[in-house]
C-alpha cells in the first residue's frame, strides 16, 4: 500500500513491523453459499483511530468478529497484535478490549463491582476508579449497572473494555441509539483515548462520527472495500465538485447570468439555481460581479463541498450486478 | 517470557493456581449477584421453606406415617429430605439454567469471552455459587425440621448427608449447564425448566412418598436423577438407617446423569447468543 507516513508513536511501544496493529490480507468469509466478506486487505497502525464504515449487511460485524477472535474465517491471513486471533490465547486477549454492539451489563452488580470483576480477569489491570473517571462514571459507581441510562451503559461497556489496559480497542457502533448530546459526550471520550495511546478500531454507520473521530477510514459495501483514505480525501472528496445554490432575484432570468455561470448550470427550477463547479472561484467571481451590478444580495447563497455522507452514499449505493 | 514450547503451553492453559484464584474471584461476584436477585432468592430460598411448611403441616398430622427402609417415620420428618432435594435442584439446576441462559443471550458471556478469563473459572465460579446456595438452603430446612417437626439428622449419617448434598449439587450443576446449552431463549428457560421438574417432584418422592405411588410411575421416575437424589438424602436422613448412610447406587446414578450432562455441556457450551 506504500504507507510510509509515521503516526505519532506513543513512547514505550514497539516500532517497525509491530507498528501494524492489525494486518489483514485477502480475508474471505462464507456462510454456506453466501459470501459475506470477499477479499479484504486492512492495515491499522498503532495509535490511530480507524473507522470501518458500511451499511448494514456489508460484512462489518463479520469482519470485526473475525478480528476479535469470535469467528473462524474461510480464507486469508489475519494478524492482530502479531497473532492469529482464531488461535490466540489469554495473553493475547489481555491486550485487546472489546465493546460489543449489543451486550447488557453484568446482572445485579453495581458499576464498580462490574469493573472490579473484569479487572480481576486481567494480569495488569487499570485502576477501577481511574477507569471510571476516564468514562465519566465516577458518580455512578454504586448504582446497579442495569439501572443506568443508555448513554451511561455504553460508557460502562467502554470502561469494561478499558479496565484491562488494552493496546487495541474494538468499538462496534458505540453510539447507535444515542441522542445528539450523548453522542457528543461519547465522541469526546473516544477522542480522549488517543492520549492513552490506545489504537481504536471503530465500526459505525454514522458519517459524522467517522469524520469527527477517525484518522483513517475504510468503506465496506457488499463484502468489498469500496474506498479507503482520510475523512478529507476519501472517495476523491477533496477534488469533487462544489455545489452552489441561490435563488434568482425577482424578475431575473437564468439566461441573463454570465456565461461562466451558465456553463456550470445544473438546474434552475422555480428560480432556484443549482451550479456544480470543480473550481468554485471561476463561477463565483462572475456571479458576484453580476449580482453587484444588479444591486442584489443573493441572501440565500449556499456553497458546499459534498459531505462525507454524500460520498458514502455514492460509494455504497447498491450496484446492479449479474451475480 | 521464554519462547519454549512449555511456556506456550502455559499461556494456552493457565496454571492450576491461577484457575483456582480466578474461580474464587468469579464466585465472589456471582454470589453477590445471586443474593441480590429477588427471583433467585424467592425460588431458591423462600419457596423450599414455604413448601416444607405447607407439606409438613398439611400431611404431617399425628399417625400419618411414611414407610421407609427399617420402619416408619412421621410424614413431617419425611418431607425434610424431600424438600431439601427440591432446594438443591432449585439452587443448582433451575437457577443455573436461568442465569446462564440469560447471561449468554444478553451478551454477558460473549463479552467475558473477549477477556483472558479461562472458561473453567467462569464455570467453576458459577458451580461454587450453586453449592453455597444449596448448602445454605439445606441448613435452613434442617433447622426448620429440627425446631418445628423435631426431625434431626443422626450424627452417624451426617457426613453422608453433607456428601450427598454436595454430590447432588455438582451433578445437577453439570446437568444445568447441559440444559442451558439447549435452550435458545432466555424467556423460555424458566417455564421449560419448571414444567420438566414439577412432574418429576411429584413422582420422585419429593412431594409424595414413593410408597404411595403406583409401580408404573416409579418405573418412570426411576430413570431420572431426581428420585435417586431424594432417595439418597432420605437414606442419610432416616433415623432407621444402619451404617454410614451412603446410598451408593442412587448416588452413582445421580453422578452418571451429571457426567452425561458434563459431556453435553462441554460439547455444546456457547459463549455467544444462540437466539439471534
Amino acid at each position: 500500500m506504500g504507507e510510509t507516513t509515521d503516526p505519532q508513536v506513543p513512547e514505550g511501544t514497539h516500532t517497525g513491523a509491530d507498528d501494524l496493529v492489525i494486518d489483514v490480507a485477502e480475508l474471505h468469509m462464507r456462510y454456506g453459499s453466501v459470501e459475506a466478506v470477499r477479499g479484504i486487505d486492512l492495515h491499522v497502525r498503532r495509535g490511530e483511530i480507524f473507522a470501518f464504515l458500511g451499511p448494514n449487511g456489508a460484512g462489518k460485524t463479520t469482519t470485526v468478529e473475525i478480528l476479535e477472535g469470535y469467528r473462524k474465517r474461510s480464507g486469508g491471513t489475519v494478524r492482530v497484535l502479531g497473532q492469529d486471533p482464531q488461535r490466540a490465547g489469554p495473553d493475547w486477549r489481555a491486550r485487546i478490549g472489546v465493546v460489543l454492539q449489543e451486550s447488557e451489563p453484568e446482572h445485579d452488580l453495581t458499576v464498580a463491582e462490574c469493573l472490579a470483576l473484569y479487572a480481576g480477569y486481567y494480569p495488569a489491570p487499570r485502576d477501577v476508579k481511574e477507569t471510571l473517571a476516564l468514562v465519566d462514571l465516577s458518580k455512578r459507581a454504586d448504582a446497579v449497572a442495569s439501572r443506568l441510562s443508555g448513554g451511561q451503559r455504553r460508557r460502562l461497556d467502554v470502561a469494561l473494555a478499558l479496565v484491562g489496559d488494552p493496546e487495541l480497542l474494538f468499538l462496534d457502533e458505540p453510539t447507535t441509539g444515542f441522542d445528539p448530546s450523548a453522542r457528543r459526550a461519547a465522541w469526546d471520550m473516544i477522542a480522549g483515548l488517543r492520549s492513552l495511546g490506545v489504537t481504536v478500531f471503530l465500526t459505525t454507520h454514522f458519517m459524522d462520527e467517522a469524520e469527527h473521530l477517525a484518522d483513517r477510514l475504510m468503506v465496506l459495501a457488499e463484502g468489498r472495500i469500496v474506498a479507503e483514505g482520510t475523512p478529507e480525501t476519501i472517495g476523491g472528496r477533496e477534488r469533487a465538485a462544489a455545489e452552489i445554490r441561490f435563488s434568482l432575484p425577482d424578475g431575473a432570468d437564468a439566461d441573463e447570468l454570465p456565461q461562466e455561470v451558465r456553463g456550470a448550470l445544473e438546474d434552475h427550477d422555480g428560480g432556484r439555481v443549482l451550479l456544480r463547479a470543480e473550481s468554485p472561484m471561476s463561477v463565483l467571481e462572475p456571479l458576484f460581479g453580476w449580482a453587484r451590478a444588479r444591486g442584489c444580495d443573493l441572501t440565500d447563497l449556499d456553497v458546499r463541498r459534498p459531505s462525507l455522507e454524500d460520498v458514502y452514499l455514492a460509494l455504497t449505493a447498491p450496484r446492479d450486478e449479474g451475480a | 517470557m521464554a519462547s519454549s514450547s512449555s511456556a506456550v503451553q502455559a499461556r494456552r492453559r493457565p496454571a492450576g493456581g491461577a484457575v483456582v484464584r480466578q474461580s474464587l474471584h468469579q464466585f465472589r461476584y456471582d454470589l453477590s449477584a445471586f443474593a441480590r436477585n429477588g427471583q433467585s432468592r424467592f425460588f431458591t430460598l423462600a419457596l423450599p421453606v414455604i413448601f416444607l411448611v405447607i407439606f409438613a403441616s398439611v400431611f404431617g398430622g399425628a399417625g400419618n406415617d411414611v414407610k421407609v427402609t427399617g420402619g416408619t417415620i412421621p410424614a413431617s420428618v419425611f418431607y425434610v429430605p424431600g424438600i431439601i432435594t427440591l432446594g438443591i435442584i432449585a439452587a443448582s439446576f433451575v437457577n443455573l439454567i436461568i442465569s446462564v441462559t440469560a447471561q449468554r443471550e444478553s451478551g454477558v458471556l460473549k463479552r467475558r469471552r473477549a477477556t483472558p478469563v479461562p472458561a473453567s473459572a467462569i464455570i467453576a465460579g458459577r458451580a461454587l455459587t450453586a453449592t453455597v446456595a444449596a448448602l445454605f438452603i439445606t441448613a435452613v430446612l434442617l433447622v426448620i425440621g429440627w425446631i418445628f417437626f423435631k426431625a434431626h439428622v443422626p450424627a452417624r449419617t451426617a457426613p453422608a448427608l453433607a456428601a450427598t448434598v454436595v454430590i447432588g449439587t455438582l451433578s445437577f450443576c453439570c446437568m444445568g449447564f447441559a440444559v442451558a446449552s439447549l435452550i435458545k431463549n432466555e424467556d423460555a428457560a424458566q417455564p421449560i425448566t419448571q414444567s420438566v421438574m414439577l412432574p418429576l417432584y411429584f413422582i420422585s418422592g419429593v412431594f409424595i412418598a414413593t410408597s404411595e405411588l403406583p409401580h408404573w410411575l416409579l418405573h418412570v421416575s426411576d430413570v431420572f436423577p431426581v428420585r435417586h437424589l431424594a432417595a439418597a438424602l432420605l437414606v442419610a436422613y432416616n433415623p432407621h438407617t444402619s451404617g454410614a448412610g451412603f446410598a451408593v447406587s442412587d448416588l452413582l446414578i445421580v453422578v452418571a446423569w451429571g457426567a452425561a450432562g458434563l459431556i453435553i455441556a462441554l460439547k455444546r457450551f456457547s459463549w455467544v447468543p444462540l437466539g439471534r
